[in-house]
């Protein structure tokens, strides 16, 4: 009924610090405007020469200088997305076993085991792929899906071609590795939260652990979980070292499962150096750059609308 | 009395800090002849007291550095166009020679085995020519024991000098390429995947059965890489070896050419290697400090000088005599410092 009246300050000393406080949060504010209008104003000669076109082309020739955004935007989302697909998976077993079938004593190597995983930073992550995980691809694991499933009539030609090593894949299972221990880190922490009384009574109705699990435990920490899948796609689709050295840095929409391509994170990071100031290149750069704004944007107003509809049911 | 000691510390330390920055240039790009510049900076560390810090970006990364004038000297194999000369206000001129050769990953072949045409080498980069059984490929090396395997070729990825010179040689030997591709730092590769400098496109050729890439004759030989014959112009099947290296680079018309920029490629001559080109620096011709700007060129003169046996040594050829006299008078006469007087 009645609300409360904000006081004046009457220190000094709260003055300043709300005053400090008020500046911290605007100038976050201020910085993500800076970014988007650079990235904007710098793109602006790609977007204004090239159109929608633009985001359709996959055209990238430096020698004619024609630019299209098609091929990195396939490819970041491409392997953001299969990244996931191996990633929540495993997640979710690391942490349900964490919590619930782990003996106590293992609980706590394991726990900072994963935590450690995540502060590796991603261009040992990227050195690692390149140096382990491709060999072991090109020599072992592609000749033989090639030799064998590429054999086959219908599926065959999909699964054809050199045997790089790298390639969209690879990168997807890197990326896998690297966001894993985000989303198991979360998903643990959430589900230790769910207050021990709602798991005692559903065992006590004769629940077992899988269907405690999927029935009181997933439904309570649903915009939590939903919040770390979420946190490990920003990383996948902004991951820039790691990806560039194990994706093949090819310009081209691959047409077999084990085909190099491009993200936007790996292919600005390669040609940036090289772009000359003002030229349509850097701009079609810049113009990338505030794509993948744009995508991580739409990313997070997914999760907003998942988690209201969610909280709703 | 302790405020005085610090003082007296601190300009002490800051005068030994001007006098090593007053020694130190900066040069960045190609890492086509990054080996040798390495080593002519650490031996003219010793000789000179000059300390070089070069930073192998790529031949893209060198030309935008000195445009900017971010660092000293811009280093880049490919020539810079005299129109953009004129307007970064720079100054071109050659330091060594050097050649890139083709390496391939294929079981049963050895060193040198297969034998090519420049031709199919560009088919090959432009997706025409996909299996190493191709019969083109099995005509011209009837010896060899050619799988049933696919050729995955492998490009520079970054902007690089190489890379124009290995399509300025396909644009050379196929119109085909020539009209649909064309050469520069980074062109549209119709096939094949990117690797990152010269190391990346060894390590990925190493990695990939069936592999084909470009790389600087240093990398192969040090790595001991398996290269391959080519056929030159005249029609003869060559070794990428230095003697043939030194023919092309003998066949070069420096006197006609332009700021420098000499074409040795696909050149005539029975056991020339078509792939052969020299490599540039860039300075400004305006320097905004004119002892950095001399000591670049001090570096350069001790180089020509003193450097050609440990370039001979990385597998790279010096410059003719000649040469070297008309980039020490370009020197002389075309880079002033602010008071008109000129630099070196």
């Amino acid at each position: 009924m009645s609300h409360t009246v904000a006081k004046r300050p009457t220190h000094m000393g709260d003055a300043i610090f709300e005053g400090l406080a008020r500046f911290a949060g605007l100038f976050v504010l201020v910085l993500l405007g800076g970014i988007i209008v650079v990235l904007f104003v710098g793109g602006l000669p790609a977007f204004r020469q090239f159109g929608v076109s633009f985001l359709t082309s996959d055209d990238w020739d430096p020698v004619q200088q024609t630019y299209g955004a098609l091929v990195p935007v396939f490819g970041t989302l491409a392997t953001a997305i299969l990244a996931l697909l191996m990633a929540v998976p495993l997640a979710f077993g690391i942490a349900f076993y964490l919590t619930e079938l782990a003996p106590l004593w293992f609980r706590r190597p394991v726990g900072t085991a994963i935590e450690l995983l995540a502060a590796v930073p991603s261009i040992i992550y990227g050195m690692w792929g390149f140096f382990v995980i491709v060999p072991i691809m090109a020599e072992y694991v592609q000749p033989f899906v090639i030799d064998s499933i590429g054999e086959m009539p219908l599926i065959g030609g999909f699964f054809q071609g050199p045997p790089f090593g790298t390639g969209i894949f690879t990168a997807a299972m890197i990326l896998a590795v690297m966001i894993i221990p985000f989303i198991a880190a979360t998903m643990r922490d959430v589900f230790e939260t769910v207050p021990a009384v709602f798991k005692e009574s559903a065992y006590g109705l004769g629940c077992t652990t899988w269907e405690v699990m999927r029935s009181i435990v997933i439904p309570y920490t649903r915009a939590s979980v939903v919040g770390g899948i979420m946190l490990g796609l920003g990383r996948a689709l902004g991951e820039t070292m790691a990806v560039t050295f194990v994706i093949g840095n090819t310009n081209r929409i691959a047409t077999t499962i084990f085909g190099p391509g491009n993200t936007i994170a790996s292919i600005v990071a390669l040609e940036f150096p090289e772009s000359e100031t003002g030229s349509l290149k850097l701009a079609s750069l810049l113009a990338l750059g505030f794509i993948l704004f744009a995508i991580s944007f739409i990313v997070l107003a997914i999760s907003r609308t998942l988690l209201k509809s969610g909280a709703k049911a | 009395m302790t405020m005085k000691i610090a003082l007296s510390a601190l300009t002490l330390g800051l005068a030994t800090m001007a006098g090593a920055q007053a020694q130190q240039i900066t040069g960045a790009g190609a890492t086509f002849p990054a080996p040798v510049y390495t080593k002519w900076g650490e031996a003219a560390k010793a000789a000179t007291g000059l300390e070089l810090n070069y930073q192998a970006i790529g031949s893209g990364g060198g030309q935008n550095q000195i445009l900017q004038r971010t660092v000293d000297f811009g280093a880049s194999d490919a020539p810079m166009s005299a129109e953009k000369l004129e307007a970064g206000k720079l100054l071109q001129f050659p330091t060594v020679m050097g050649a890139v050769v083709i390496i391939v990953n294929l079981p049963d072949v050895g060193m040198n085995e297969l034998k090519i045409s420049g031709e199919m080498l560009a088919d090959i980069y432009a997706g025409k020519i996909t299996k190493w059984n191709d019969p083109k490929i099995v005509e011209m090396n009837k010896s060899a024991k050619l799988p049933n395997l696919a050729i995955a070729p492998v490009y520079r990825a970054d902007g690089s000098g190489t890379t124009f010179v290995f399509a300025s040689y396909l644009s050379a030997v196929s119109t085909d390429w020539k009209d649909k591709v064309g050469a520069a730092t980074s062109v549209k590769w119709p096939a094949g995947a990117g690797a990152k400098g010269n190391d990346g496109v060894s390590a990925t050729v190493h990695n990939t059965r069936g592999g084909i890439g470009y790389v600087e004759y240093a990398f192969a030989s040090q790595n001991k890489l398996t290269t391959i014959q080519l056929r030159n112009k005249a029609g003869h099947f060559v070794k990428p070896e230095m003697a043939s290296f030194q023919a092309a680079a003998a066949s070069g018309d420096w006197a006609n050419a332009k700021n420098f920029a000499v074409d040795l490629i696909d050149r005539m001559g029975d056991t020339s290697w078509p792939i052969v080109s020299a490599t540039f620096i860039e300075l400004p011709k305006d320097p905004k400090d004119p002892i950095r700007s001399a000591n670049v060129m001090k570096f350069f003169d001790w180089a020509y000088k003193n450097g050609s046996a440990l370039a001979v040594n990385l597998e790279y050829v010096p410059l003719p005599e000649t040469v070297q006299a008309a980039v020490r008078s370009a020197w002389h006469t075309q880079i002033v410092s602010p008071d008109g007087k000129p630099v070196y």
